[in-house]
């Protein structure tokens, strides 16, 4: 993970980092673990977002709408069918069949010509959310998304309702979300992904169906991006139009490029870094979105790999 | 019925006029730079900005107002551009993109910081006042004021790049920017001049509108995703594309209202996104 350290060095750690998020809400108020659920669900959202960007070399401006998809999807059964299994699944599921069929178009472009496309399909589920009123209820969005019970008929049935246990929820799903994206990363799969993104013509000539490459990257990283909307309905009860706009599709985009676009932790630590600092400037002026502009061209024009990229081995 | 539409029509034009001018300054910043400025709806909006403060609130003559607010934001282009535009013209591209992203963030921000959440909407000025009998309902003056800066601007443009030495020395550079340099052009500067020109036609579609669209901080990013579905149809790089996609559009939303208007929204993304798929060179492309 951070190319540099020891695996000796960081794996005690991460174990101790990670025994800390399990026990946070026994030493934390509700608003740290509030804030922490925030950081996973913007954590998993970045990391597709990651493997797209960083990994595959595809700068998406529409991640917003899967994440929308994501949201609408499990507010949509939840409020039917109070059963958070089939809420999380059926967003989750939802996310990953828009972002496959609208990927078979949008991989048929790179580079500028492929920001433009997501975007443009990202605002298209952006005036679906809010103008078509009947499915989404228009911009007063859904409302009373339950945090309903994980349920197995005849099994169990577990309350999740309260703020502490939807938090194992949110934790425990991000934890198996970053695993398999880092074994995702380091697998023949992930590999290829990342020598389309370095050399697409001398991958191609190798025998690599590029584009079909491009559009499993496309369709996971929607699939992310579901998981975290998923995620969000039932954590603040309501879903609305602007989660769906091109804006939130910066969230992740700057998270990742605050961490570091090259490597696996960026995104992680982005999410984090995110919050806080967001958390620190709210409390002494309402215009924080201006201080992570001066990160963002500050960053770009300092050093374009991220923060993460002090402890990684140079790209190169 | 038929007056009705042939009205829409005529404010479909004049708002086609605000669209093509921000597309214009988005149109020769690519076709020369190659840069995909983001903040380029931001540039609009602290035109807009600007020609408010000069007119609105220091009562400045209106046409005064407009050129202050010209001189501002160009002003401002200079300093992006020679800033830091400049200094990462070799990096992979979506680091421009992202750095223009962050101009977005910077000066949505700056204006509320300066001018306050609330929008804010300035008296017409005097001598564009009123309104013309036309199809049987009243035209304002003000539409046709604003639809004659927009065709003396394109008629100008057309007339600098095609006929001016500078043009010439624009358009090699355009197509191709070695070969410029080294005959002799100084390419720098070229850019420079070019993105000062991009923001001040952005600035000119911001300040003209102030009497009668809403000043206020989201006008930027609102209008920067017109001007993309504009350019993407037209052709990124290509002005003659975007003027005549500019009418195109502005004249559609103008029916999408009257005709469709739940969904007008989604179709014109529905437009870019297949023009972008079947034609990514663009509807105008020779």
């Amino acid at each position: 993970m951070t190319g540099r350290l020891s695996p000796r060095f960081t794996t005690p750690l991460l174990a101790l980092l990670v025994l800390g998020l399990f026990l946070l809400p026994w030493i934390a108020g509700r608003y740290p673990v509030y804030l922490a659920m925030q950081i996973l669900i913007l954590a998993v959202f970045s990391l597709g977002f990651n493997l797209l960007f960083g990994y595959t070399g595809l700068l998406s401006f529409g991640q917003a709408g899967f994440f929308a998809v994501g949201a609408y999807g499990s507010a949509k059964i939840l409020l039917a069918v109070p059963n958070l299994i089939l809420g999380i699944a059926g967003g989750v599921a939802a996310a990953g069949v828009a972002a496959f069929l609208l990927g078979i178009l949008s991989v048929r472009h790179t580079r500028i010509y492929f920001s433009m496309l997501t975007l443009a399909f990202g605002m298209m589920i952006y005036s679906l959310a809010w103008k078509w009123r009947d499915f989404t209820g228009g911009d007063d969005g859904l409302v009373g998304v339950p945090r309903a019970p994980i349920d197995i008929p005849g099994l169990l049935s577990i309350s999740v309702a309260a703020q502490d246990r939807y938090y194992y929820v949110v934790l425990v799903l991000s934890l198996l979300a970053i695993a398999a994206m880092y074994r995702l990363v380091r697998s023949p799969l992930g590999l290829t992904l990342q020598a389309i993104r370095d050399s697409e013509i001398r991958t191609e000539f190798a025998g690599v169906p590029v584009r079909k490459y491009r559009l499993v990257a496309f369709t996971i990283a929607g699939v992310y991006a579901g998981l975290a909307g998923a995620l969000l309905a039932p954590l603040e009860n309501t879903v609305t139009p602007p989660i769906a706009h091109w804006t939130m599709s910066a969230e992740p985009v700057l998270a990742t490029l605050i961490g570091g676009i090259h490597t696996f932790g960026g995104p992680i630590v982005g999410a984090f870094l995110f919050f806080v600092i967001k958390d620190i400037i709210v409390r002494y002026t309402e215009y924080w979105l201006i201080w992570f502009g001066v990160i963002v061209v500050a960053l770009v024009m300092g050093f374009p790999s991220g923060i993460m990229s002090i402890f990684a081995q140079r790209p190169k | 019925m038929t007056e009705t539409i042939a009205f829409q029509g005529l404010i479909g034009l004049s708002l086609a006029m605000y669209l093509w001018l921000i597309s214009a300054g988005l149109t020769i910043i690519f076709g020369v730079l190659r840069i995909l400025n983001f903040a380029h709806g931001s540039l609009f909006m602290v035109g807009a900005y600007l020609a408010y403060t000069f007119y609105g609130q220091m009562g400045l003559p209106f046409g005064v107002a407009i050129l202050l607010s010209l001189l501002g934001t160009g002003l401002l282009g200079f300093v992006m551009e020679r800033g830091f535009l400049s200094r990462i013209y070799k990096v992979d591209e979506a680091y421009q993109l992202l750095l223009t992203f962050g101009f977005i963030l910077i000066l949505d921000d700056a204006v509320k910081i300066i001018w306050g959440g609330v929008f804010k909407i300035p008296p017409i000025p005097a001598f564009l006042e009123g309104a013309w009998p036309m199809f049987g309902k009243s035209f304002p003056v003000y539409n046709v004021f604003v639809i004659a800066v927009g065709l003396a601007v394109a008629v100008v443009l057309w007339a600098v790049f095609e006929k001016t030495w500078w043009g010439r020395i624009v358009r090699a550079t355009a197509s191709d920017r070695e070969m410029a340099n080294a005959i002799g052009v100084n390419v720098p500067r070229v850019f420079s001049g070019v993105f000062v020109l991009g923001a001040m036609l952005a600035a000119l579609g911001g300040a003209i509108g102030i009497p009668v669209r809403v000043v206020a901080p989201g006008i930027g990013t609102a209008m920067i995703i017109q001007a993309f579905i504009i350019t993407v149809i037209g052709g990124l790089g290509n002005l003659k594309g975007a003027f005549l996609s500019s009418l195109i559009v502005g004249v559609l939303s103008a029916y999408g209202t009257l005709f469709f208007p739940v969904f007008e929204l989604f179709f014109i993304f529905a437009i870019m996104a297949v023009v972008l798929l079947v034609r990514p060179q663009g509807l105008f492309a020779r």
